[in-house]
């Protein structure tokens, strides 16, 4: 599938936000005392910025935007509608989240529970995210289960890492130390099952079902319908990543997994180097992660192609 | 709403007999020249005079080669959208452009409604819808609903453009919710194939799968060798061969 870069920093900075909130909502009642405001500026200041850049980017991949509104009606049927309707829910629940805590320093009751609400909302809206490739029956890589948890682990790891990020800038500690790590570790884990899982694919769909034509024999494509490549040539059929996959899989882990772990226990060890460390994981990872999401387009194959060339799939 | 409808008596849609398509093109050249006139257009071409011409198209006929040896002949193999019973390209569309008609099955894009996020294109395991730029909105296969429908034409002209055209009649539209329907007769007689049935997309339309053929080659090459009809030779030598031959 065409990796179009909106929907990649759209996937990738919402992860960052939702991801943020998700902790934000489980850790802030374990929190000593009233959390600091200052923190809670940045990091929902930072959370708000990922989500409402990434809502945006998002919208740069329609063909009318100015009729995005009309994607909250089919919410019955459609993840796409769904993800839409708990992405501004959430943003409600996380604009009174900042109200609640840097800006009116509410009570810590109200302040855990809107925290709770925003927190349930955003891990509803990367489920809803993820469902949208999940539910799609012609693109096997998508359509597995191991899709849902590689969305949602790397949407946590990606929330602890520039939380810590928000906490070194403030100097607060708000995360224990071992958090960050281990969400980084889980969402490795993860998405080496569904590599795993999704390289051993063996579809049942062959160009021979595809045309009919299978049980008269072996199928070729002999002539092509057209001269150019078209809109589903384009959308379906990119292969340019998958090329260098293996490498680029190397390049996603070493920066997302390997990179923040190491600066992780070098922070750890030499305390003069802590803060920067911290500082840096979180966006080295980042980088990371847009490689892995880049890879989860390029590496997905349509079954529409088989039409064209017949070891599409 | 993009939740399908309960599958009505009526389900409109094309039969495609592969064993007579002849590959010529002509209802794809023909599905493009109505559409782009009619209600569902234009449908946009990119650089329609340059080297790459590219543009928004309803029908595209595939040539593909099929077996080995004798028993190895190319099927000509045209490809739209085939109005399918469970048309996830409905579901997943978030603003309710996408819609399939209960009366008859059609499935049907709202171009005023539409938002182009090309997520129906990605639902569709056919390849049956194209994204059209210059508009910014989805395109697909109408079934013709504004000929099918249309009073002001002979009964006999109220098909499918591409089905009016076809030179060999390989193609047929019909109630193939109707078992006593010719399209449906057709389907049972010669064992109509539904694509990717293992997807569970349900498709309305039909693919008659190519007649077998006879024992192929080895028929020609036992044929007994035909007789010369001209004498093999002529003037002095062609006279000893007639003679030496008598």
């Amino acid at each position: 599938m065409h990796p179009a870069l909106s929907v990649i920093l759209f996937t990738v900075a919402s992860g960052i936000g939702y991801g943020m909130l998700m902790l934000l909502a489980l850790f802030l009642p374990l929190a000593a005392g009233p959390a600091d405001r200052l923190f809670g500026a940045v990091s929902l200041g930072l959370a708000l910025a990922c989500i409402g850049g990434g809502l945006l980017s998002s919208t740069a991949h329609l063909g009318r935007p100015e009729r995005a509104w009309r994607a909250f009606t089919q919410w019955r049927s459609s993840w796409l509608s769904r993800e839409g309707v708990l992405a501004v829910l959430s943003l409600v629940a996380i604009a009174l989240l900042t109200l609640a805590w840097p800006i009116l320093a509410a009570p810590v009751e109200c302040i855990e529970m809107t925290a709770a609400i925003a927190g349930l909302l955003s891990a509803a809206t990367v489920a809803a995210t993820a469902m949208i490739y999940r539910s799609l029956k012609p693109i096997a890589r998508w359509h597995n289960r191991w899709t849902v948890p590689c969305y949602l682990t790397i949407a946590l790891a990606s929330g602890g890492l520039w939380l810590d990020w928000a906490g070194a800038a403030t100097g607060v500690d708000f995360l224990p130390r071992a958090v960050a790590p281990i969400l980084v570790l889980l969402a490795a884990v993860v998405k080496a099952l569904y590599w795993r899982h999704t390289d051993g694919l063996k579809s049942a769909t062959t160009i021979g079902t595809a045309t009919g034509l299978g049980a008269l024999g072996q199928v070729r494509p002999l002539d092509p319908p057209h001269t150019a490549a078209n809109y589903i040539m384009k959308e379906m059929g990119f292969r340019i990543a998958r090329k260098h996959a293996a490498k680029l899989r190397r390049i996603a882990g070493g920066l997302g997994v390997l990179a923040p772990l190491l600066l992780v226990i070098a922070g750890g060890m030499v305390p003069a180097l802590d803060r920067s460390a911290v500082l840096l994981a979180a966006p080295v990872a980042t980088i990371g992660v847009l490689v892995e999401r880049w890879l989860f387009f390029a590496e997905a194959q349509h079954v529409a192609m088989l039409y064209y060339k017949a070891d599409a799939v | 709403m993009t939740t399908l409808p309960t599958p009505g008596a009526v389900r409109l849609g094309l039969v495609i007999d592969l064993d007579i398509c002849v590959g010529c093109h002509a209802c794809a050249v023909n599905c493009k020249e109505w559409n782009t006139g009619g209600n569902a257009g234009p449908l946009s071409d990119y650089q329609p005079y340059e080297a790459q011409p590219d543009g928004v198209w309803f029908n595209r006929v595939h040539s593909y080669e099929v077996g080995d040896g004798p028993a190895g002949q190319t099927v000509h193999f045209p490809r739209s959208c085939l109005h399918c019973d469970n048309a996830e390209c409905v579901t997943v569309c978030p603003t309710g452009a996408s819609l399939k008609r209960a009366e008859d099955g059609i499935v049907l894009i709202n171009e005023d409604v539409c938002i182009g996020c090309k997520l129906c294109s990605w639902a569709c395991p056919y390849g049956a819808r194209e994204f059209d730029e210059d508009v910014g909105v989805m395109r697909k296969c109408t079934l013709c609903v504004d000929r099918i429908y249309d009073e002001a034409r002979p009964e006999a002209e109220r098909v499918p453009a591409c089905v009016s055209t076809c030179p060999a009649s390989a193609r047929h539209f019909g109630d193939l919710g109707d078992p006593a329907s010719d399209v449906s007769r057709m389907v049972a007689d010669r064992e109509g194939m539904a694509l990717m049935p293992e997807l569970g997309y349900r498709p309305t339309n039909r693919y008659l799968p190519p007649r077998a053929k006879g024992s192929g080659c080895s028929a020609h090459a036992k044929s007994p060798a035909l007789e010369p009809v001209m004498p093999e030779g002529t003037g002095f030598l062609g006279w000893l061969d007639r003679l030496l031959s008598a």
